[in-house]
């Protein structure tokens, strides 16, 4: 009975201390005034709270707006946006889509499986697109899957998974169970678009045809590329096992020859950089965001301190 | 510490469980205790590294390599010294550790080295405890209903690992997506699992006669087949995460649903991890091969079904199957056969040996899906269990 007791005593002290933990680390509730809506030339980006936040793009160490919204990833441009929430659940990890307009009121809701990782946005706004990564409770990479998804918003039609497009590796249809994509980058005719694609051992940027619904391999390489705003070059991350932090260094491909230049990075970025004019890039790195020139000269330059999935937001012309 | 001998007195409760010992309900707690905390970290753990600390899961693959084998070299360890000395105090160690893991997650951060390290932590005491919890459970009870007793334990430890989410989603709700609350409360949960296991379970008792040397209880000729058995079923049992990938891709679930499946898996082992431990007090083998097949039928419904519905409730009905008729009976069916002196270090032994056999196993089916597709690795694996089984029959005879 005194033992009965003590346990009774011993469980009372222990959640007492667990909700005084909780109440101690609880995040702060969205501001009571948000501002709705995007604006040209502001920076978007998740806060370390998880609240979208935006900055004004030319000076980003100005004054800061909280939006009424917690995206864990987010991109936008013209008349559409997506936000990717990550849920915890009964169950292995869910993620909802929230497909939004200017406004930033939902249009569409998508529930996907797995854990937040990449959400672009074409530059014209038609074309979404976002990955998700789906985990056991290994960390080895044979339990490691990502699945990447494109909407189309002028038809409404959604792929969640597009594994199943027409793959050719070097000119030939290609089979592989294990092909995964991931880190897809739409060009200005909303149909040509680049991605990663990975099979046994080896990663691959190709170039995709949404409307023939076809992906053939361009080179070697190149994860969560990031098409420049002619269309003429895409920044990516290059595995580099011995950058300091995450394995891969920032560098810019040149499509028309093939040809790569890292970028001034020295650190490791595993981040799907953006382009914030044709000369620079900016990206996330260790919760900070970060611009470098797109040439490989200079150094680079803090943006936002606190801050992921950036954004530069372009309103319709 | 009081000191009791063999088995002790039944709890009281309804007439199916009247024969469960109280130490098996009150290891029954601790392990559902413990369970609705470590389960609430899994549920956030993928999220926390990958959005709070910026973390790709790849960076933490060494953890697990380095998890497995921290764990296999301790495991016999621990096993050795509950046999030696006394049960508790390494189980207690096992289950302190996991605790104390869930703090320094927290303190850990985003540094790798430390955050691996917690990790290490958390399952090389998962590792360290399951065998000596193993054999207080099978010391408490006669041989006879030792199904029985493990199944409860299991059922309990399931219901924990079911309620663990629920509690992590409303640590969540409550602290606006805080996953360090998640983490804090997790740790007092563990502690006070800790607590219950302290101040409720009686020890074993301080071994008297003189424990026979390693070796010898290692060269035991039960243990021995045991362990084949084990390594040969183990060397060809799908993970589960493949067969949940398998189900999603053979089209039966919708994407969204795919994060569901292991709630299948777990609800159907809750349901019957009693009835066949109850089985399993008199047909230990039989359940425990039975319950291999139910995972060849699986993975063979995998393969030839196109209908949906029927893949999806019966993969998740066999796969729970499987796991209600294999992981408790396999210690029901070793703790009786490996001698009482050398017990702890014997059911370490197997648990090492299963472990690692699905380590490889897990290796060879990504080569294989890799290599050919996931129709050969799951015919591979069927055929390769078929034949496990039959061996292991002949060998457990």
């Amino acid at each position: 009975m005194k033992r009965a007791w003590i346990t009774a005593l011993v469980a009372v002290v222990l959640l007492g201390g667990a909700t005084a933990y909780a109440v101690s680390v609880r995040q702060p509730a969205a501001p009571a005034t948000v501002q709705d809506g995007l604006t040209d030339g502001r920076l978007y980006f998740r806060a370390a709270t998880g609240q979208l936040t935006s900055v004004r793009a030319s000076d980003p160490t100005g004054e800061r707006e909280a939006l009424g919204l917690r995206c864990d990833r987010f991109a936008a441009a013209q008349a559409s946006a997506i936000c990717l929430i990550a849920n915890a659940g009964p169950g292995l990890p869910t993620t909802t889509a929230l497909i939004l307009d200017r406004d930033l009121h939902e249009t569409r809701r998508i529930n996907l499986a797995g854990i937040p990782s990449r959400a672009q946005v074409s530059r014209t706004g038609r074309m979404i697109s976002w990955t998700v990564f789906v985990t056991g409770d290994s960390y080895r990479a044979s339990g490691f899957s990502t699945w990447t998804g494109i909407l189309d918003t002028r038809t409404g039609y959604a792929v969640v998974n597009m594994e199943n497009i027409h793959l050719y590796v070097d000119g030939e249809r290609y089979h592989s169970p294990d092909v995964n994509y991931w880190g897809v980058t739409f060009a200005a005719d909303d149909t040509t678009f680049y991605a990663t694609a990975s099979t046994r051992g080896r990663t691959y940027l190709v170039r995709g045809d949404y409307a023939k619904w076809e992906a053939h391999t361009v080179t070697t390489g190149v994860e969560c590329p990031s098409l420049s705003p002619d269309g003429t070059r895409i920044v990516y991350k290059r595995r580099d096992d011995s950058a300091a932090g995450a394995p891969w260094r920032l560098a810019v491909l040149d499509l028309s020859t093939l040809r790569s230049t890292t970028l001034a990075e020295a650190q490791g970025v595993d981040d799907q950089a953006i382009w914030l004019d044709p000369a620079t890039v900016a990206y996330a790195r260790d919760g900070e965001v970060f611009a470098v020139p797109a040439d490989g000269s200079g150094v680079p330059r803090r943006l936002v301190a606190d801050g992921t999935s950036p954004v530069l937001f372009r309103a319709p012309e | 510490m009081y000191v009791t001998v063999g088995r002790d007195t039944p709890a009281p409760g309804r007439r199916a469980l009247r024969a469960v010992p109280a130490t098996v309900l009150v290891l029954g707690t601790v392990s559902l205790i413990t369970d609705v905390s470590s389960e609430m970290v899994t549920a956030v753990m993928p999220l926390y590294l990958a959005l709070a600390l910026g973390l790709t899961p790849l960076q933490l693959g060494l953890a697990d390599a380095l998890s497995f084998g921290v764990t296999a070299v301790l495991r016999p360890i621990g096993g050795r010294v509950s046999d030696r000395w006394r049960a508790k105090p390494v189980a207690v160690f096992g289950y302190a550790l996991s605790a104390v893991a869930k703090a320094g997650v927290l303190v850990a951060g985003a540094a790798i080295g430390p955050l691996a390290a917690a990790i290490v932590a958390d399952r090389t005491g998962k590792g360290l405890r399951t065998a000596p919890r193993d054999a207080m459970i099978a010391a408490s009870v006669a041989p006879e209903r030792q199904g029985t007793a493990f199944g409860v334990h299991r059922a309990m430890d399931t219901l924990g690992a079911l309620v663990g989410p629920l509690v992590a989603l409303a640590v969540l709700a409550a602290t606006g997506g805080a996953y360090r609350a998640v983490f804090g409360v997790s740790f007092c949960i563990a502690l006070l699992g800790v607590g219950v296991l302290l101040l409720h379970v009686r020890d074993s008792p301080v071994r008297t006669e003189t424990v026979p040397p390693m070796w010898t209880v290692l060269k035991d000729r039960s243990l021995r087949r045991i362990c084949l058995a084990a390594a040969g079923l183990g060397l060809f049992t799908v993970s589960d995460f493949f067969v949940y990938l398998l189900l999603q891709r053979s089209g039966a679930v919708p994407i969204q649903y795919f994060p569901l499946l292991p709630l299948g898996t777990a609800a159907v082992y809750l349901l019957l991890a009693v009835p066949l431990g109850r089985l399993a007090d008199t047909r230990r083998v039989e359940v425990l091969l039975g319950g291999h097949l139910a995972l060849v039928a699986a993975l063979l419904l995998l393969i030839g079904t196109h209908t949906a519905a029927v893949a999806l409730v019966g993969v998740l009905a066999l796969h729970g199957l499987f796991y209600a008729a294999t992981d408790g009976v396999l210690m029901a069916l070793a703790a009786p056969q490996v001698p009482p002196a050398g017990r702890t270090t014997g059911l370490a032994v197997i648990q090492t040996v299963q472990a690692a056999a699905r380590f490889v196993s897990s290796l060879a089916v990504g080569a294989l899906w890799t290599a050919w597709s996931e129709r050969t690795a799951l015919l591979v694996m069927a055929v390769g269990l078929t034949a496990a089984v039959a061996g292991a029959a002949k060998v457990l005879r």
